[in-house]
């Protein structure tokens, strides 16, 4: 037997002590006392161990838990609310758009002390309630982070006190030795802020405030000057024209003053039972302009022949109304159909040049002369401030700073560097010059070459006021306290004057002395406050002096005759200079909402490129497939640049189009290295600049692929009917029904044809709408294709931007877009036969297209196609017409978006928000950029579809307003963010259940007492549904185009 | 015992015993992988490896890593879930429907074409579930479940919901009718096994079969009435399929030839898919007694009736395009056949329509070499008949200003590979450890002469 060994742990073991016996089976001899506080007893009942081992578990989830930094959320409740402002409740305040000369009355709405939406004010005489693309972005550009924070001295950081001082001192030093300051601003139309500059002026001597505009009419200033003795562009009337020839005047997109042109314009092309008449509209140009696109008789010309087809129009005016000819008019297709149809309508035409030459304003001025429009079209008494560049000034300027003659410069709020012809000269000029300050928002072009930096506020952080017309003044207000430590540049210029006064005492001391009319304390208060609430205030036109008696056929026109004559010479390819809707001169460049909203006639977003004619670019070999396409070499003057190019139906051959406002250097993130900086190669004709180089340009493609950004790749409707339905006015006044295509079903039913209206065919039930029936109306006779809407729709739904990557994917997020189409080649269309060659054929643009703008939004169909195929039922149908989508449920199948027939829906590819990957979409990442947000709209997530709502928030609230006020909603209450922004009025939102309601008024409804189904009575025959056939039964509207032209021919 | 005819063909060549039977199927499932079995193997992994880096970068960066855009909204996702759907008919067609019909030449196959249905399936339904923006909240959104949200359900009007009825229906007959015929083999597998580890594994998967009389008998009957259950699913997985298509307003889409079209061409691109399948197998595990060249041809003849029922269906398209008179369809139909993606429809064409009429002649549907690469051109052409309804359909509509293109990008591709690699990897890993064919039954119809022996 073996012997076992024994261990023991102790004495106690050993000799078996009782209390140690007692304890021997646990694994430590004595409890642990670690959380009984009673003793042994309840230990031995409890376990120890297990709740020390809870507790721990628990303590350690809780430290876990503690160590997740929980995002700090600062809700601070006012501690003394402001009186007007309610957290969820909008404030709007009445203010002023200024850029250049480019002018609105705005109102801008804010929530929670932010502005987050501008739109027009209806009170205006001039901009009526319409805005443009870059009036709807520029509340972005106030969040934009690139802005400068404060002001700077040589590239660093400094503040208001060191500025202010250095400057003053400096002036002050310069002035005392009769140096030469120079102000060097784009137009100023604001009265006060003029008068600060005198004050300026009176301190420092010898000032001269130098005014340049990006887009001069320099021309018809000079060409005024010289005729009536005012250097002013006079007030057109467009609206009272029947007959309007424009020569390359883009003047519903860009020239002058676009709104207020768009308003009358629109006015003269609206038809209806009781009008059947509207304006014919003539239009010369090189490049397809907006305006071109919208006009009945399109002639494409070269450049260098604008002055002849100007002077071959007053040729045939003057031989018919007892004028001298004058020499060196050419001929050209519809000018003499032009001159008979203005002739018939003496008095009540007009014609515009968008030349910047004085001798073309001088022959056109006689045209109109001869046509008696003045006085009556064309107004001088009331003239606008729109446009004060003088070409000649400017030259002179620079030719002094060159010269090393000037000693003092202050760029207010102006980049000559970028936007002017002689930028390059000037920025090796501004080294000479002793005192260079910018009071640019940003460190741009210019402002990146001045030694102090002292930065302007955003318009919507300003106390402003404007003299657009003579007799007619607006009003701005801030709507935000500055973001940032700028200031406002009247500020900058009084503080350097040595007057304290803020702006605002000495913008209201000086409306005190101009309108006060002896009005003291509380007077002027009610009037000072009336003004600011309603942004607008007119007074009776100062009568001017001008001298009206000139002749000016016999003294002007035939000396501008020679000029013209002279100066005008073409050789190959001639280029044309233009800018585009929506980025303008490039100012707002660093506006992604801009950028990606794509030009109206091309559709193009993120780029500038040369466009070319259809039978340039067969001849050249360049071809464009699926928006597929190559780069070219373009030659102007001896320099190659290398550019992309776009294929443009209605291009006038040999001639090339080429949008500036690109290629900015130092305009921001967004905006820098983005195409191609053209300013460059604008030049001088008869002292002003010219936008056109007519000899030295030559064209060659290359192998080099590009693809330019487009949002839509194909250019005809194919024919479609069902689509674009339009007609001739001759037509449209026989019968009103002209151009509708009425689809007729054959049924069982015996009829006397056997066939029935497809509307009157459904397989659905349909809809009751007890309350409201809400639709929209859309004119396209009057759509022009601005994108104002488009741009007001981003801003008001939150809609991201995805970037020139995503938008060549096709992946725009726009709810709405403006569809153009071009009429299809009548040549190639006779050369098919057959269905297949046909259709090939119908593909193939016109080369000098009829265009048609269709406006396609979510037609909010009441038989929806998406409805009925998404599996959760996340996009549904409201009790009051509107197609909902509940982004909340959605799931993403996108069943719904290929179901719809109208391609409106909307997919979020990515993550549009706080994603590096998309950092251009700035309103959505970034702090500062978020402020634009609308909070009524959420920001959709990855994997929704979104769509448009028919502004849904504002219903809302419309009906919410409504409630409490104990009411039923009235019309005009509710408007669409599209509605509101249109400068033609061809968005009309409204209740059709309401007889009474705009838009029952336009569509003529007349729907039974209590019928609130969903087929309404709609009695205006031009009005119809797109895709009638397919049986959705739209709550959108549209009215067909009608052109007022002797036969439907295309302008070929 | 079955009677037949005495001058009927052997189904099963080689004289084989039961035994041989049992040796010769469970030889796969006993003995080490094979060589050629490890680099398939071996391929599958990485074909699945290269996929599912793009269902990460799916699922981590959103939909928009494919092509796919604003204008066709679906591309190759609901092309690859058509065209899986549709290859995952062929096994239940042949088990249940040849069931039905005595055709017990489908007894050598029907294992694998089950196997083939149910990993068709799976791979079918990782699309639907892939192509959701959401994916995280649609799978279970899209079933209707009690909630809290108010009681939210789905929309019953959806074909998208069929789908999912029709198709997780279809999913678990086909499985259990699949589990059923294993349930006897693996028993066999069990009662053969050496080590513990099999035999554990290999009884839990018989389930307790005893090979007792009333074994056999229920085990008939299941067969039976899954097989009756089986039947009207295989018209109507694809028919409901079709109606996503065919329910909607889009001039291509909106056909209602497209339920038996859509069946045939399934039945079609099924029998393509298992005789490639099959021919690999074949020659993989040395099972040519099993599957003979008659089989082949059986199914050859198939796919010349199914195949020529699509063809007529693609004309019948047309014809009903241009006697409709609408403009917009006959648009439709032209730009599929002359637009930007006329490629995709002359592959298509050339592909299902007239290369399974090479089959008329003898020769060709008797060659295994002719037959595998026919079966294999038949899935590319049953591919592109997908791809050109679902996009050519889509990227020109009835709005011009919205006609697009679609380019796929790398992850189109990559999830497509993911489901081609889990299908392969599926497919081979049921090969190496089931039977690959139904032994019990094919023990049955080893003596087709009716002679007693």
């Amino acid at each position: 037997m073996e012997i076992k060994k024994q261990y023991w742990k102790g004495l106690e073991e050993l000799s078996k002590d009782p209390e140690f016996v007692k304890y021997a089976d646990k694994e430590f001899p004595e409890y642990l006392p670690t959380n009984s506080p009673t003793g042994g007893e309840e230990t031995e009942a409890g376990s120890t161990r297990r709740d020390f081992l809870k507790l721990m578990g628990f303590g350690m989830a809780a430290v876990t838990l503690a160590s997740c930094e929980a995002p700090i959320r600062n809700a601070i409740p006012y501690v003394n609310k402001p009186v007007d402002v309610d957290p969820g409740v909008p404030n709007y305040y009445a203010s002023t758009y200024m850029q250049g000369g480019d002018y609105a009355s705005v109102v801008v709405k804010t929530r929670e002390g932010r502005p987050i939406k501008v739109e027009g004010n209806t009170l205006s005489k001039i901009s009526q309630g319409g805005t443009n693309a870059q009036i709807e972005a520029s509340v972005l550009s106030l969040y934009d982070k690139e802005r400068l924070t404060g002001p700077q001295k040589g590239g660093t950081a400094t503040d208001w006190a060191v500025i202010d001082k250095e400057v003053t001192d400096k002036l002050a030093a310069i002035a005392g030795k009769g140096g030469q300051i120079k102000l060097v601003a784009n137009t100023i139309m604001s009265p006060t802020t003029l008068k600060a500059i005198e004050e300026f002026k009176a301190k420092y001597g010898n000032v001269e405030l130098v005014q340049y505009d990006t887009q001069p009419a320099y021309g018809i200033t000079k060409a005024n000057q010289e005729i009536y003795g005012i250097a002013a562009v006079p007030n057109y009337h467009f609206d009272k024209a029947d007959v309007i020839v424009s020569f390359d005047a883009d003047f519903l997109g860009t020239w002058i003053s676009p709104i207020e042109y768009t308003k009358g314009y629109s006015k003269t092309r609206k038809l209806g039972p009781k009008k059947k008449t509207m304006s014919r509209h003539y239009h010369f140009e090189s490049n397809l302009s907006l305006t071109g696109a919208n006009a009945d008789y399109r002639t494409g010309i070269k450049p260098s022949e604008q002055g002849k087809a100007v002077v071959g129009l007053f040729n045939a005016v003057a031989a018919k109304t007892g004028g001298t000819s004058i020499s060196g008019g050419g001929e050209y297709k519809n000018l003499k159909k032009a001159a008979a149809d203005l002739l018939k309508a003496k008095g009540k035409s007009l014609v515009v040049s968008g030349s910047n030459d004085p001798a073309v304003q001088t022959v056109v001025a006689g045209i109109n002369d001869m046509l008696a429009n003045y006085g009556a079209t064309i107004t001088l008494n009331d003239y606008s401030n729109a446009r004060k560049g003088d070409d000649a000034q400017m030259s002179a300027f620079v030719a002094d700073a060159k010269a090393g003659k000037v000693d003092a410069v202050i760029f207010l709020s102006s980049n000559p560097v970028y936007n002017h012809a002689k930028g390059a000269e000037l920025a090796e000029a501004i080294k000479k010059v002793g005192l260079t300050v910018s009071t640019s928002d940003r460190k741009d072009e210019t402002a990146s070459l001045t030694t102090y930096i002292a930065p302007n506020n955003h318009y919507l952080e300003s106390w402003a006021d404007a003299e657009p017309k003579n007799g007619t003044f607006s009003l701005g207000q801030p709507t935000i306290s500055p973001i940032f430590k700028t200031r406002q540049e009247q500020e900058s210029l009084l503080a350097w004057s040595g007057n304290t006064t803020p702006y605002f005492e000495y913008l209201k001391d000086n409306w005190k002395a101009r309108f006060g009319g002896g009005k003291e304390g509380l007077a002027f208060q009610s009037f000072w406050d009336k003004c600011l609430q309603d942004g607008v205030l007119e007074t009776p036109a100062e009568p001017i002096e001008f001298n009206a008696t000139i002749d000016v056929v016999t003294i002007d026109a035939a000396s501008a005759a020679s000029s013209i004559a002279k100066n005008y010479k073409g050789d190959g390819f001639e280029l044309a200079l233009y800018q585009k809707v929506a980025i303008g001169d490039g100012t707002q460049a660093n506006n992604p909402w801009l950028q990606e909203t794509p030009d109206p006639i091309a559709k193009t977003t993120w780029d500038n490129y040369v466009t070319v004619s259809l039978s340039d670019a067969k001849a050249l070999g360049i071809t464009e497939y699926e928006g597929k396409s190559i780069k070219v070499d373009l030659t102007v003057n001896g320099a190659t640049h290398r550019l992309p190019v776009v294929i443009q139906p209605g291009q006038a051959k040999g001639t090339l189009g080429l949008a500036l406002g690109y290629g900015r250097k130092n305009g921001g993130k967004v905006a820098n290295n983005l195409g191609f900086d053209a300013n460059p190669l604008v030049g001088t004709l008869n002292g002003a600049a010219y936008y056109n180089v007519t000899t030295g340009v030559n064209l060659t493609a290359t192998d080099e692929a590009y693809q330019v950004a487009r949002t839509q790749t194909h250019q005809t409707y194919m024919d479609r009917g069902n689509v674009i339905q339009e007609a001739t006015l001759a037509a449209y006044q026989k019968d009103p029904m002209a151009g509708r295509k009425v689809p007729m079903i054959a049924t069982w039913q015996d009829l006397e044809d056997g066939k029935v209206k497809s509307t009157t065919l459904s397989l659905w039930k349909g809809h009751e709408y007890p309350d409201h029936h809400w639709g929209l109306a859309i004119d396209m006779n009057s759509c022009t294709g601005c994108s104002a809407c488009h741009v007001a729709c981003v801003a008001e739904n939150n809609i991201p931007v995805v970037g020139r990557e995503e938008v060549i994917m096709r992946r725009d997020m726009h709810w709405m877009r403006i569809d153009r189409y071009y009429s299809s080649n009548e040549e190639e269309l006779a050369k098919a036969d057959g269905m297949v060659s046909r259709l090939a054929a119908l593909d193939i643009a016109s080369e000098n297209p009829e265009v048609t703008f269709q406006p396609m939004m979510c037609q909010h169909c009441n038989n929806a196609g998406c409805e009925t195929v998404c599996p959760v039922a996340a996009t549904t149908h409201s009790t009051s017409g509107l197609n909902q989508m509940v982004y909340n449920r959605c799931i993403g199948t996108r069943y719904c978006a290929n179901n719809c027939a109208y391609k409106v829906r909307r997919f979020n590819w990515f993550k549009y928000h706080d994603n590096t990957q998309f950092d251009m979409n700035s309103s959505m990442n970034n702090d500062l950029g978020k402020m634009v947000l609308n909070p009524d709209v959420t920001v959709r997530s990855r994997g929704v579809m979104e769509k448009c709502s028919m502004c849904v928030q504002r219903i809302q609230h419309g009906k919410l307003e409504a409630k409490k006020e104990g009411r039923r909603t009235n019309d005009g209450d509710i408007t669409t963010a599209c509605a509101s922004a249109c400068p033609s009025d061809a968005i009309v939102f409204g209740n059709m259940n309401d007889n009474d309601s705009m838009i029952s008024q336009l569509l003529r409804i007349k729907n039974e007492e209590g019928d609130y189904g969903i087929d309404k009575q709609v009695h205006e025959e031009r009005a119809y549904t797109v895709l009638e056939e397919v049986g959705q039964k739209p709550n959108v509207l549209y009215l067909t185009k009608i052109r007022n032209k002797e036969n439907n021919e295309s302008h070929a | 015992m079955q009677i037949s005819s005495p001058i009927r063909e052997p189904l099963i060549h080689g004289g084989k015993t039961m035994h041989d039977v049992s040796e010769d199927i469970c030889r796969q499932v006993e003995g080490k992988p094979s060589k050629g079995w490890m680099a398939g193997f071996a391929v599958s992994l990485a074909i699945l490896a290269i996929g599912s880096i793009s269902v990460v970068a799916l699922l981590w960066d959103g939909i928009g890593v494919w092509g796919l855009n604003k204008t066709v909204g679906w591309a190759w996702d609901i092309t690859n879930f058509v065209w899986w759907v549709g290859i995952g008919h062929a096994g239940t067609l042949i088990s249940a429907v040849l069931l039905l019909f005595r055709q017990k030449w489908r007894m050598s196959i029907n294992r694998a074409a089950e196997a083939m249905t149910i990993f068709a399936v799976i791979c079918a339904l990782m699309f639907p579930g892939l192509h959701m923006g959401r994916l995280w909240l649609g799978f279970y959104w899209a079933l209707p479940l009690p909630n809290t949200f108010g009681s939210l359900w789905v929309n019953f009007n959806s074909p998208l919901l069929w789908d999912v009825f029709a198709i997780s229906t279809y999913f678990t007959v086909s499985l259990v009718f699949w589990y059923v015929g294993l349930i006897p083999d693996f028993a066999t597998i069990r009662d053969r096994a050496k080590s513990k580890v099999s035999k554990a594994i290999y009884g839990g998967l018989a389930m307790g079969w005893m090979g007792g009389a009333k074994d056999w008998s229920r085990y008939e009957s299941v067969s039976l009435i899954l097989a009756g259950l089986a039947t009207p699913l295989v018209l109507s997985v694809h028919t409901i399929v079709s109606m996503d298509f065919a329910t909607s307003v889009i001039p291509g889409w909106h056909t209602t030839i497209f339920p038996p079209y859509f069946v045939a061409g399934a039945i079609f691109s099924g029998f393509a898919m298992v005789l490639t399948l099959m021919i690999v197998t074949r020659k993989l595990f040395k099972l040519e007694d099993y599957i003979t060249i008659g089989h082949i041809e059986l199914m050859n003849i198939v796919i010349i009736v199914t195949g020529s029922i699509v063809g007529i269906a693609y004309i019948t398209e047309f014809f009903i395009a241009w006697y409709s008179g609408v403009p917009g369809e006959q648009y439709a139909f032209i730009n599929r056949a002359t637009g930007p993606y006329w490629w995709a429809y002359a592959t298509m064409m050339t592909a299902n329509v007239i290369s399974p009429q090479l089959f008329w002649i003898k020769k060709i549907r008797t060659s295994i070499v002719s037959t595998f690469v026919i079966s294999i051109i038949v899935n590319i052409g049953m591919w592109f008949e997908r791809f050109v309804i679902v996009v050519t359909s889509l990227h020109r509509d009835y709005l011009p200003s919205s006609w697009a293109m679609f380019y796929p990008t790398k992850h189109d591709v990559g999830v497509y590979l993911f489901s081609i690699g889990f299908f392969l990897t599926a497919y081979l890993l049921f090969s190496k450890y089931f039977p690959v064919i139904n032994m019990a039954e094919v023990k049955s119809i080893l003596k087709s002469d009716g002679e007693k022996k």
